[in-house]
């Protein structure tokens, strides 16, 4: 035991195997950083910024940096704690997230992490871009209003699915997600709901045709229980649940 | 937030009167108000706490000096501007209410449109319109080009998001501040949607 | 024109149709066909073993490639805040009008696009453009109608006024390193004379740190790439000098290619590269012709290619990459990105590119400067480079001088210069504020113009714009801001969103409607994009703003309105719509500024 490498959380000690990430070890030692843009059970990705830790005095994504000994990692002062809710609060306004009309709502990452930094309101000034919704694909559906450029749809669709159906584009605020098809539809690609893409979504971007509110709002896996406990894989065994068993009505 | 509640606190300890509540709905479906409403029969604990200024429920149409003003619903028309900046002006502190309110929620839906598509849709390419012509009594309030949540109009002292607020963060909104504590939501009571 | 088949045949065949190739072969299809026909995309994904989407990804990140056809001639009025000191607004204004032309909307007859590009590059001898992608310098009225004229006559760019294209060098101040001229192939003589260990002593003792700004040691760099056990090293140029105001490089590609290659072959023969590539930013297309020249003569001289000088086994060849508009590029993993023909989207780090670079191998990535003086650090020794400058900040910098001064131009100087002897030499007047290293920089006031310019007090990657007391120094802050959303790579989300809303309450301040609230908010946005963003562009992108409200205040506080609120939009021009479509002006017609 006395060779086991770790470093403080929060004051905690967090065992790592040498390659871990403080992300990596954190979770595995049940301690929670919040997280949209990474999946720990893909490679990490450093893009939300919302997984953001003190390391002496440095503030830096937990996901892509790797365990040291001895690292003293703040992650819950009230400087990491605002910091996170001014980034969460940018991803809010970037798009359109009408939560009431969005049938993720409640299962959504990007709400439950809000949730769980006790986030208000989005603060800032709406963009209120005009985005559109491709519902060109025979079982899924894709809006552009809540899509926060994650990236986990196009990494897992290549490095899992083996069929790059997604890129992100343009650069900036103009950023965008793409479609692998002459026409640039949806539904013109080999997109299916098989794919493990089509249930890596963090929030209501992609979601499946022919479901809506079969859970009731208030019933849903964030109204109970905050995303520190609910952890990663429940989350996706839910998106995952809601694929098999949807489809059109007989 | 912290600074204004303990404004309202010194001057409740000085002479016991009640909160001073105003509400106003604007651009949104009053499920606000409604829930609210919800608290049932606590209604009469909060009745003991508050007094109500300027709202539907009680159908005072001019309002006085608040401690609180509750706005719900999204900045939408004139109309909502000058309701808006009333109650800004004359409320301690200013509380925007629910999904509309907070980020211009269903309202605001309609910003992915023109204005001019919007109102032509409704008044002149409408199916079954009849002497298609775009509304212009002065007695209606001009639409803004966009809905906006009621932060980017006055500013806003607190938020209690949902769609609606449920009772119980009401309630606890209202009682946290009449006994002067600072506001605080459990994990529950945190929802937009 | 050729057709699309047999031109693509030809450029795959010519120039390989490895996934790498993909942005290369864009801007030559661009360059050819003035956008990317969508056919072309299916055989470069075809052929490079690409999806089409993310051949789609690469083009839309690049402000020079374009999905839809550009007009024959293509304009872009360079817009950095030097250009706009000089009038470059007005001058495109008159263009547009001159030509009938929206800005970035080709003309109905295909003839012309007429837009603006991020900072070209020269700042001293501006206003400028390109067209079709070369550099035109020095834009009068005159010149503006001379251009109209020739391009409704059609007359190819190939065959317009050569002096429309003269770009000085205007180099004002020289010292060590330009003074000191480098016999072709002596640096690469020395490291067979002395070896590699003793070369990197050399570098050691010379004290060279990093002429891009970061100023990490170049003989460290160059020796943990070396060490790195790889069976591949590479050795990268970069020339991607997108840092407004900033155009030393364009100086020494131009008149000094020779040693800046010297510098890479010679990084190539200690790290044990055989290959190395200079990245030229698009907006210097005109250097390409000389600079590929020069590649010839070093292979004609036996300089470059196999067993360079009869060394056996000393192999070594430089290809030169273009970039094509995108600022991020300059960040060394992103450039390296965009090497291997991807989107420029900075890489996590570590690993750092001297382990884990180009195509995942160990590479050095030097700016042009660095390797220019490494090369003669070679020759002349480390001592000789160490006897300039200070302890920490060894020798001399190249500096680009721009903005209010009588002799804008490169300056070479030794660092620890003050700020005070650069604007005298300058002859820079009643000066307000310098602008030191870029929109990502530093702005400098008078009282601190007592300031020496290097790593123990300010540093610099070489750029220092002058702004006079006449000048509105917010004007120059707006200029980056929307410098900055434009070049966000958009990858993290403080820079991607962060930008936008700095920007939007800079412009908030300049029309007079922020509030000291509004201040207050780009203060703690700025602190969020220095601490959480990506990359170091990122981080130091709110720099302008945060620097002017510390220093500055002035510029902002006279702007404010005196309330403690006022709206996130302009609510009177919120009715306009509807006021048109009712018809409508009556006092309830409109809302006043906010209460």
């Amino acid at each position: 035991m006395s060779t086991e490498k770790t470093f403080k959380l929060d004051g905690r000690d967090i065992p790592f195997d040498d390659g871990d990430t403080v992300m990596d070890a954190a979770l595995r030692a049940g301690e929670y950083i919040p997280h949209l843009c990474h999946d720990p059970d893909f490679p990490p990705h450093g893009s939300c910024r919302v997984c953001v830790v003190g390391v002496n005095g440095r503030h830096t994504a937990s996901c892509t940096l790797q365990a040291s000994e001895g690292m003293d990692v703040d992650n819950s002062s009230e400087d990491i704690l605002e910091e996170r809710r001014m980034l969460l609060q940018m991803l809010f306004v970037e798009g359109n997230h009408t939560c009431p009309a969005c049938e993720k709502s409640g299962d959504c990452k990007l709400q439950a992490v809000a949730y769980h930094a006790g986030m208000l309101s989005p603060h800032f000034t709406h963009f209120f871009p005009k985005r559109s919704i491709d519902a060109s694909h025979p079982e899924m559906m894709f809006y552009y209003n809540r899509c926060i450029l994650c990236g986990l749809c196009v990494r897992v669709s290549k490095y899992e699915d083996k069929k790059s159906v997604f890129a992100i584009s343009g650069r900036g605020i103009d950023s965008r997600l793409v479609f692998n098809s002459p026409s640039g539809k949806l539904g013109d690609t080999d997109f299916s709901p098989t794919d493990q893409a089509a249930s890596v979504c963090p929030v209501g971007a992609i979601l499946p045709k022919y479901l809506g509110y079969e859970t009731p709002i208030g019933q849903r896996l964030y109204d109970f229980k905050p995303i520190s406990v609910v952890g990663d894989e429940t989350a996706r065994d839910i998106a995952k649940d809601k694929l098999t068993n949807g489809g059109p009505d007989e | 937030m912290v600074a204004q509640m303990s404004n309202i606190q010194q001057r409740n300890q000085g002479r016991k009167d009640k909160l001073i509540v105003a509400t106003a709905p604007l651009c949104g479906c009053f499920g606000c108000h409604m829930s609210l409403l919800d608290i049932d029969e606590r209604i009469f604990e909060l009745v003991e706490l508050v007094e109500f200024d300027r709202t539907p429920v009680t159908d005072i149409k001019t309002i006085g000096k608040c401690d609180i003003g509750l706005i719900e619903g999204g900045v939408a028309n004139a109309h909502n501007v000058h309701d808006l900046r009333e109650f800004r002006a004359n409320c301690d502190t200013l509380v925007a209410v629910g999904s509309c309110a907070v980020t211009g929620g269903i309202p605001a839906m309609r910003n992915q449109f023109d204005l001019k598509e919007c109102l032509e849709e409704a008044y002149i390419h409408g199916i079954g319109v009849e002497n298609p012509h775009v509304p212009n009594d002065v007695e209606i309030p001009l639409l803004l080009d966009k809905v906006h949540p009621i932060h980017e109009v006055v500013r806003v002292d607190y938020f209690l998001p949902g769609c609606p607020p449920s009772a119980d963060t009401f309630w606890q909104f209202l009682t946290d501040v009449a006994a002067g504590n600072e506001v605080s939501f459990p994990y529950s009571l945190i929802h937009y949607d | 024109m050729q057709d699309l088949d047999s031109f693509l045949h030809g450029l795959l065949a010519e120039s390989g149709d490895t996934p790498d190739r993909l942005l290369q072969h864009l801007i030559a299809v661009q360059k050819q066909y003035s956008h990317i026909p969508y056919d072309a995309i299916q055989v470069l994904s075809e052929r490079l073993g690409i999806p089409p989407v993310q051949i789609y990804s690469v083009i839309e990140y690049y402000a020079f490639l374009h999905r839809n056809p550009r007009g024959k001639y293509d304009i872009r009025f360079s817009d950095n805040i030097t250009d706009r000191m000089l009038g470059n607004r007005l001058l495109m204004q008159g263009m547009c009008k001159k030509l009938a032309v929206e800005p970035g909307i080709p003309r109905d007859d295909g003839k012309v696009t007429i837009e603006m590009t991020s900072c070209t590059g020269l700042c001293d001898q501006g206003p400028a453009l390109l067209v079709n992608g070369i550099a035109v310098s020095k834009l009068t009225e005159m010149r503006i109608h001379k251009m109209v004229g020739l391009i409704e006559a059609g007359v190819p760019v190939g065959k317009w006024p050569g002096k429309f294209f003269i770009v000085e060098d205007n180099i004002q101040r020289r010292d060590m390193l330009l003074n000191k001229r480098l016999i072709k192939g002596s640096a690469l003589e020395s490291l067979l004379v002395k070896g590699a260990d003793a070369i990197l002593n050399d570098l050691d003792e010379s004290g060279l740190r990093g002429r891009g700004g970061a100023g990490f040691k170049a003989g460290t760099k160059w020796r943990l790439c070396r060490d790195a056990a790889a069976d591949e090293h590479y050795v990268v140029c970069n020339a991607d000098e997108g840092e407004p105001g900033t155009f030393k490089d364009r100086v020494l590609l131009n008149s000094y290619a020779d040693s800046v290659f010297e510098g890479m072959t010679l990084c190539g023969g200690i790290v044990g590269a055989r290959k190395g590539f200079l990245y030229l930013r698009g907006e210097y297309l005109y250097l390409l012709k000389t600079l590929e020249n020069t590649l010839q003569e070093r292979r004609d001289a036996n300089l470059l290619g196999n067993n360079i000088l009869g060394q056996e086994g000393f192999d070594f060849d430089i290809e030169i990459h273009l970039g094509a508009g995108a600022y991020v590029c300059g960040e060394e993993s992103a450039l390296i990105e965009s090497l291997e023909g991807k989107r420029g989207i900075p890489r996590k780090r570590p690993p750092f590119p001297v382990t884990s670079g180009y195509m995942q191998k160990p590479t050095v990535v030097n700016n042009v400067e660095t390797l220019l003086a490494a090369a003669r650090i070679a020759v002349y020794g480390g001592d000789w480079f160490r006897s300039a400058g200070t302890p920490e900040s060894t020798g001399t910098k190249l500096f680009s001088i721009s903005g209010d001064c009588e002799r804008p131009g490169v300056y070479e100087y030794p660092f620890g210069v003050t700020i005070r002897q650069v604007l005298e030499d300058c002859g820079a007047l009643d000066t307000q504020a310098v602008q030191l290293s870029g929109a990502a920089g530093f702005t400098i006031p008078p009282q601190e113009f007592y300031r020496q310019i290097a790593f123990e007090d300010v540093p610099s990657g070489g750029s220092l714009m002058v702004f006079n007391r006449q000048r509105d120094l917010l004007k120059m802050v707006l200029n980056f801001t929307r410098f900055f959303c434009h070049e966000s790579c958009g990858f993290c989300t403080p820079c991607r969103i962060g930008g936008r809303l700095m920007n939007d309450l800079v412009e908030k301040v300049m029309v007079g409607y922020a509030t000291s609230y509004d201040i207050h908010e780009l203060k703690k946005i700025g602190r969020v994009l220095q601490k959480s963003a990506h990359c170091g562009l990122g981080t130091t992108a709110p720099n302008a703003v945060l620097d002017t409200l510390q220093k500055f205040p002035g510029t902002y506080s006279r702007r404010l309105v005196n309330k403690s609120y006022e709206p996130a939009f302009n609510l009177d021009k919120a009715l306009e719509v509807s006021r048109q479509l009712t018809g409508r002006d009556d006092e309830e017609a409109h809302l006043r500024l906010g209460n």
